[in-house]
């Protein structure tokens, strides 16, 4: 059973996102996705300053098996990468909702976050897959 | 759902990830794939490999039948048990698939092909043995575990037993030993294998399979799947039918050279003439091994380019646990130098040019 912390945002497409005090949002891939992918060999994080619409492809995680793409849940500007993942993203699989964190982005809309799917409707969506 | 080996419960029980391979559910891998991996190239690991197909080929003229199926010569079999890499080729020169072929006597081979392929390489193997009056038997009642990695011999014996030990662990490297288990009768141990460490390739009865991948596990040999046996045959610099050579491609351009007997010249293969023209002519593409020297993957089709031309494109990429950088086959140009750059996401990344194998027995080659 995949871990899914009740005070994160998620995405239909395996992001999870927490809402930093300094008005900020951290994106991640969930514990789900790290499993369905298995052993991560590569990330692609994106530049500081970088700026995405909801949606866009915003980064690149690659398994022993396959590459997938990390999609912006918000619009807004990159504040900051992961830059341990360059030589560690093993620790996505080991941590994903800690250490293995992808980016920062601070969104146009203040209030984005609390539109985006919580931990229940996520969860319901992982066993919806799993069957 | 897709076909089922005998070990389907064991791999389920033991909490594999199951995915459909060619029509069969088949673990890709237990845990973690870069594990598996690591543990082959320093331990012991095992592989269900039941879904490959056991052909055993019996009649007077079954050396010649061989001499004239196969691309490699079985006259280079002498002595009983020895295995020969070869492909099968058609008339055109392109592989019909991969296989070994192991001599038992002058009347018997046992040839091991891909599953895959299974029903055109029956159909052809059929087709062209008629002519010899050689009997094709399937044998499915007999299912293989591949039990590789520097330690896998050792305990691979503790786990069949000291009498049955005794009657295989004198096996030669690429040789194949029969032996009588107390327990599940006659077995085949081939010490052969897709990984490029030592280790066995058992061919046991179906019923027995279960019992004895569990006595496996005892001795601490552990489950590996396909995913882990995909990235230790690329750093062993081994090809993947379907892959790495199919229909399109002769032996000449999949880095195959080396299994063709051209002596005797007079030795008819079939497909012969094509080869031995190309031979002649030379190949304008040819199979290289790559390693990728910025960060990133490489992945099966990806495009590889020359001085901003394209040079071909890679059949087989993966991330390397041994070398810790992404390794690939790719088939490019012929006069392809000793760097290149590979397309991945639309941004042109460095990769050296190398001979295969990237690993073997344990280390990086590269």
């Amino acid at each position: 059973m995949s871990d899914i912390p009740q005070e994160l945002r998620y995405t239909k497409s395996h992001e999870w996102i927490m809402q930093n005090d300094e008005g900020t949002l951290t994106v991640g891939i969930t514990d789900h996705a790290q499993g369905l992918l298995g052993d991560l060999v590569f990330i692609e994080v994106p530049e500081e300053g970088t700026t995405f619409q909801e949606g866009d492809d915003s980064a690149v995680v690659e398994s022993v098996k396959a590459a997938s793409d990390v999609f912006s849940p918000v619009d807004g500007e990159v504040t900051a990468g992961n830059e341990a993942l360059s030589d560690t993203p093993e620790i996505i699989n080991s941590d994903p909702y800690g250490d293995g964190w992808i980016y920062k982005i601070k969104p146009e809309d203040a209030g984005a976050f609390n539109s985006l799917m919580d931990a229940d409707a996520y969860k319901e969506l992982v066993d919806s897959e799993d069957h | 759902m897709g076909k089922r080996t005998p070990l389907y419960d064991m791999h389920v029980s033991h909490g594999a990830k199951m995915v459909d391979f060619g029509g069969w559910d088949m673990p890709i891998n237990y845990g973690s794939q870069i594990e598996e991996h690591h543990i082959v190239r320093n331990d012991a690991g095992m592989f269900d490999v039941s879904h490959m197909t056991i052909v055993d080929l019996t009649g007077d003229k079954v050396k010649d039948f061989l001499r004239y199926l196969l691309a490699n010569n079985v006259d280079r079999l002498k002595d009983s048990g020895k295995a020969l890499y070869s492909c099968m080729l058609t008339e055109q020169g392109t592989v019909i698939d991969d296989l070994i072929v192991y001599y038992i006597d002058d009347t018997f081979y046992r040839m091991v092909v891909n599953s895959s392929t299974r029903e055109k390489d029956l159909a052809w193997i059929n087709k062209q043995a008629a002519s010899f009056d050689v009997t094709v038997t399937v044998r499915d009642e007999l299912t293989m575990i591949a039990v590789q990695g520097p330690n896998a011999r050792d305990k691979a014996h503790l786990a069949l037993g000291s009498d049955t030990a005794a009657q295989v662990k004198d096996t030669a490297v690429f040789f194949m030993t029969f032996a009588n288990d107390n327990d599940m009768g006659e077995i085949a141990v081939a010490r052969t294998g897709y990984t490029g460490e030592d280790g066995y390739e058992i061919m046991l009865p179906k019923d027995k399979a279960a019992t004895f991948w569990a006595k496996l596990a005892e001795q601490e040999i552990v489950p590996c799947g396909l995913g882990a046996r995909d990235t230790l045959r690329l750093e062993a610099g081994m090809n993947l039918y379907g892959s790495d050579m199919d229909e399109s491609i002769t032996p000449l351009e999949a880095a195959l050279t080396w299994t063709v007997a051209w002596e005797p010249a007079d030795r008819d293969f079939i497909g012969r003439s094509v080869l031995d023209a190309q031979r002649e002519k030379g190949v304008d593409k040819k199979l290289v091994g790559l390693v990728l020297e910025d960060k990133g993957v490489l992945r099966d089709h990806q495009k590889v380019f020359v001085d901003g031309l394209e040079s071909g494109e890679i059949t087989s990429g993966s991330f390397s646990p041994t070398v810790g950088k992404a390794i690939a086959f790719a088939r490019v140009s012929s006069n392809i130098g000793n760097t290149c750059k590979v397309e991945i996401r639309g941004k042109q990344l460095s990769a050296t040019v190398v001979k295969p194998p990237f690993a073997r027995n344990g280390k990086s080659c590269i």
